[in-house]
């Protein structure tokens, strides 16, 4: 059924307007993550130093967002799905804005690893990665068609990451327990892997808001069942 | 067809499965019309003691219409017709023996426009009570004090009263008229848009009241302004077109509610 639109061109206007501030963060951090893994297979220092300066746009968009909630909620006193959505919007900033800092985390350790000599092949990393950006992508585009059932399979997701984060855990212990002198490099990595981890935590962060934002349910300390019904709005 | 209860046909006017003690008023499959125009359509609603109900909706939808059926107030209106019944504490209100003017004085009304009487303070509290045969002057003037305090305007009146309700300000005339109505001991006390004539303050000490009020009575509210609903009431209930579309606790409504025509309407999606 199409939306009504509001009697007010401008609050509409405002509302979408954040839509798209959050894609766009969603789109940077999406970014940042995708590049601190390339400077981490290709030791690439230069592209880790790079996606460090620029979560300095991420910090100023999520500012300009958080302002741009406050502001509506100050001036429209927003009830049912607008306050929904305004509330969820600025906790998804948060997470957004959390992510791009883990990215810096990411290659900060990345520049580390260049100065020596490279331990192992990177099979698992680049997998758990890449697992934890799409998280973020669904998770976005599940806000943006207000879809329940792709917000629930990415807080399924979480899990999986979970499990990848603990075997390479597993898998890095042997290296050290086997030769003292990768001890550095391995625990270089077990944090690069640690925080893809707390990357997936948000992701999942924003997927519990955006079924709380579709249903009005808090779902923010439950963990979904394999196969989850959608709950009904 | 559905079967709809003429009040006119109603002998037993007390309803023997009257429910839970704490349901004061409700209204049973109501019909309303003014001549041919129907207002309302099959309203059923239970208004609990002690809660604030505020009603709302786009205008022309009714809320009034029914806040004026709850005290027989459409009786003063050429060709009012009532189906269906308005129970108070279990007694159909237009029960032929029921007395209008009783109903009145127990589920008492405030207005849009403060209407004071054109005499004192004081008289405006007791006119109502010395017609309903309470005398002495100390009884009146503790009557007087008690209504004035519970509409918080005691203070600020205290040592004028004896000069005319008129010179008051608008938020002072509207505390009046709480108080006026409330030297009737009502139960229930039905406010149609009771602060959309006063400055943002005396709005705020009216809610203010309402919400200290409601320890003791029982408040209906209408009004226009949806914050308003937000911050005074416990239930709330929207009207379209004559029909109750979504009765609910107000959190629910404003947060989360079950009809899509209530967001709609909330979030000023309508029209």
């Amino acid at each position: 059924m199409e939306e009504r639109r509001h009697t007010s061109k401008q609050y509409e206007t405002d509302l979408q307007e954040v839509k798209e501030n959050l894609l766009y963060l969603s789109a940077l951090t999406q970014k940042a993550i995708e590049d601190s893994i390339q400077a981490l297979l290709d030791r690439d220092t230069d592209l880790a130093r790079k996606v460090i300066a620029n979560d300095a746009l991420i910090d100023k968009l999520d500012d300009e967002v958080e302002e741009k909630c406050i502001r509506l909620l100050a001036l429209r006193q927003p009830a049912a799905r607008d306050l929904r959505f305004i509330t969820t919007a600025i906790k998804i900033n948060g997470h957004l804005e959390r992510i791009g800092d883990m990215a810096v985390k990411i290659c900060e350790k990345v520049a580390l690893l260049n100065e020596e000599p490279q331990l192992k092949p990177y099979i698992d990393l680049p997998r758990i990665a890449e697992i934890a950006r799409t998280m973020i992508r669904e998770s976005l585009d599940a806000l943006v068609s207000e879809d329940v059932e792709l917000a629930n399979k990415v807080r399924r997701e979480d899990e999986v990451v979970d499990s990848l984060n603990e075997q390479i855990f597993r898998e890095l212990l042997t290296f050290m327990m086997e030769d003292p002198r990768t001890i550095h490099r391995a625990l270089l990595i077990m944090q690069i892997s640690k925080t893809v981890e707390r990357i997936s935590d948000h992701a999942k962060g924003i997927a519990d808001m955006v079924v709380f934002m579709i249903t009005g349910q808090n779902v923010r300390h439950q963990w979904p069942a394999a196969e989850e019904q959608a709950p009904s709005n | 067809m559905k079967q709809r209860a003429n009040n006119r046909d109603v002998g037993n006017s007390h309803n023997d499965d009257f429910g839970s003690d704490n349901i004061i008023v409700k209204t049973r499959r109501v019909n309303f019309y003014y001549g041919a125009f129907q207002a309302l359509t099959d309203i059923s609603m239970d208004f609990e003691k002690n809660r604030v109900t505020a009603l709302i909706g786009p205008s022309g939808c009714g809320k009034s219409t029914l806040l004026r059926l709850l005290n027989r107030m459409n009786d003063l209106i050429d060709g009012a017709r009532v189906e269906g019944e308005v129970l108070f504490e279990g007694m159909n209100i237009y029960a032929p023996e029921i007395d209008p003017v009783e109903v009145r004085r127990r589920i008492g009304m405030v207005f849009q426009k403060p209407n004071p009487f054109p005499k004192s303070i004081f008289n405006n509290i007791t006119y109502g009570p010395r017609l309903a045969g309470v005398s002495g002057k100390a009884e009146l003037e503790a009557l007087a004090e008690q209504s004035l305090r519970q509409a918080v305007l005691w203070d600020e009146v205290k040592d004028i009263l004896g000069r005319s309700a008129m010179t008051l300000s608008g938020g002072q005339q509207q505390r009046l008229c709480i108080a006026r109505a409330l030297a009737m001991k009502p139960d229930v006390l039905l406010m149609d848009e009771p602060t959309s004539a006063l400055d943002p303050i005396s709005t705020a000490k009216i809610e203010e009241l309402i919400d200290e009020l409601k320890k003791t009575y029982t408040i209906i509210i209408v009004t226009h302004n949806m914050q308003q609903a937000a911050r005074v009431s416990d239930t709330t209930g929207f009207f379209y077109l004559g029909k109750l579309i979504e009765y609910n606790a107000t959190e629910k409504i404003f947060t989360n509610p079950d009809v899509k025509q209530t967001e709609d309407y909330i979030t000023g999606r309508f029209g």
